[in-house]
């Protein structure tokens, strides 16, 4: 019996190393190429990177219903979508936070809002919140920016002014997509911002 | 600078106070007084002068909940270099707007007061904005009465000073972040209850002079 303990703990332990490994989040850096994902739209029809066809790339919103700083750029959101779809690169909201911990991010709720403000893109639940810690995402909102390889090329925040659209100073967004689409890289490709922390399901 | 944070800063706020208090009474009666006296103690205009200003202090120091407004990082950091090499600063990020942060206020109130002086300072930096001072931010210091100090630091480049509060930090809230000296602890999201927060914060209480657990140093 003894034996068998010896034998089985060393290999639990592995197990257990093993399995918190996998299920580390990697946070992408700029350079890492990001795994394709499949999460549900407001319309019901799931949705992946790969669905688009000839495209230079990808702005991918982690965002939601609930955060202050989230509404406060929702238009921002909506305006980038409508400058830059035609343009090559398409804009993917997704909503990683659990309703658990705020009910206003449910699904419901996700299509309330999608509905009421004519959302052009589509606004995905990250319901298992398995994609968000992939990305790293961190805080709503929160940009990764993606080229036609799915190369993450910027992560960070839309502009450097949330609460004055007036006082911007670096649309870091949009200047990173020009710079993408002149080839080159974006400079910065990582800014930080005030946000919402992602809540997690307890 | 130093603000209170009553909601009388508009003069007609003042002037509809005034007229509706006890103050107003008690004027008529000294005015009644005076009148019989043929050389006032004071003159007329001074006497209203005083009368206004004892209101006013009065209805301040009863009323209120000072608060100190940053508006760039330099200025927090003189703030924070303020406290000497001894002492623990526990410094929360928040925003009235955010949820879990208001949650969690009442357990760093909880920790100013069971280590106050013990060279433990809580400092509770909104990052509210400043164009929502009399709307949302004076009035919720009104009914939240905290009892830590308060800060509104209303840098807008955040790029610039998040990382130089952490360099873990991307700027989520609520975030914590404790250091005494060059030893710092971070630590991002709600802290569900009081036990949560004294338990992190731990190894920077108790015995003050000597230093931190080397452990400390090198975790995020």
């Amino acid at each position: 019996m003894k034996k068998l303990a010896l034998l089985v703990t060393p290999l639990l332990i592995s197990m257990v190393l093993l399995f918190s490994n996998s299920t580390e989040k990697s946070d992408y850096v700029v350079g890492d190429q990001a795994e394709d994902f499949s999460l549900k739209n407001v319309d019901g029809k799931l949705v992946s990177l790969s669905d688009y066809k000839n495209v230079l790339g990808y702005i991918v919103v982690f965002t939601c219903n609930h955060c202050p700083y989230a509404q406060l750029y929702e238009q921002r959101i909506m305006d980038l979508h409508k400058k830059y779809a035609s343009r090559g690169f398409p804009l993917i909201a997704i909503n990683p936070n659990s309703p658990a911990v705020v009910w206003e991010d449910s699904y419901e709720e996700m299509q309330k809002r999608a509905k009421a403000h004519k959302y052009g893109f589509p606004y995905l639940f990250d319901e298992d919140q398995s994609v968000y810690p992939r990305f790293g995402a961190t805080r709503t909102p929160h940009v990764f920016l993606l080229d036609s390889a799915r190369v993450v090329r910027y992560i960070g925040a839309i502009d450097d002014n949330a609460e004055s659209q007036r006082d911007i100073k670096h649309h870091w967004v949009e200047d990173a997509i020009d710079a993408m689409m002149r080839g080159e890289q974006p400079t910065p490709d990582y800014t930080r911002a005030v946000g919402c922390t992602i809540k997690k399901k307890p | 600078m130093i603000f209170w944070a009553t909601d009388s800063f508009s003069s007609e706020n003042l002037l509809k106070r005034f007229r509706n208090s006890e103050y107003l009474r008690f004027l008529h009666c000294s005015f009644n007084m005076y009148s019989f006296n043929a050389a006032p103690m004071f003159p007329y205009r001074l006497r209203l002068l005083l009368i206004f200003l004892s209101f006013l202090l009065v209805h301040t120091v009863a009323k209120s909940q000072a608060f100190t407004i940053y508006d760039s990082l330099p200025q927090l950091q003189e703030r924070v270099k303020q406290n000497g090499e001894n002492t623990t600063l526990v410094i929360n990020f928040w925003a009235t707007w955010c949820k879990p942060c208001v949650e969690e206020l009442p357990s760093f109130d909880e920790l100013s007061r069971r280590y106050a002086g013990q060279n433990v300072r809580v400092l509770l930096i909104s990052l509210d904005f400043k164009s929502k001072l009399k709307t949302g931010f004076i009035p919720f210091l009104q009914t939240h009465k905290l009892k830590s100090e308060v800060i509104l630091f209303a840098d807008q480049d955040a790029n610039t000073w998040i990382p130089s509060i952490h360099e873990a930090w991307d700027g989520a809230i609520p975030a914590t972040i404790v250091l005494r000296g060059s030893t710092k602890m971070f630590h991002t999201g709600k802290f569900e209850n009081y036990d949560e927060l004294e338990t992190f914060v731990q190894p920077f209480l108790g015995v003050i002079d000597a230093p931190a657990p080397e452990s400390v140093l090198s975790k995020n």
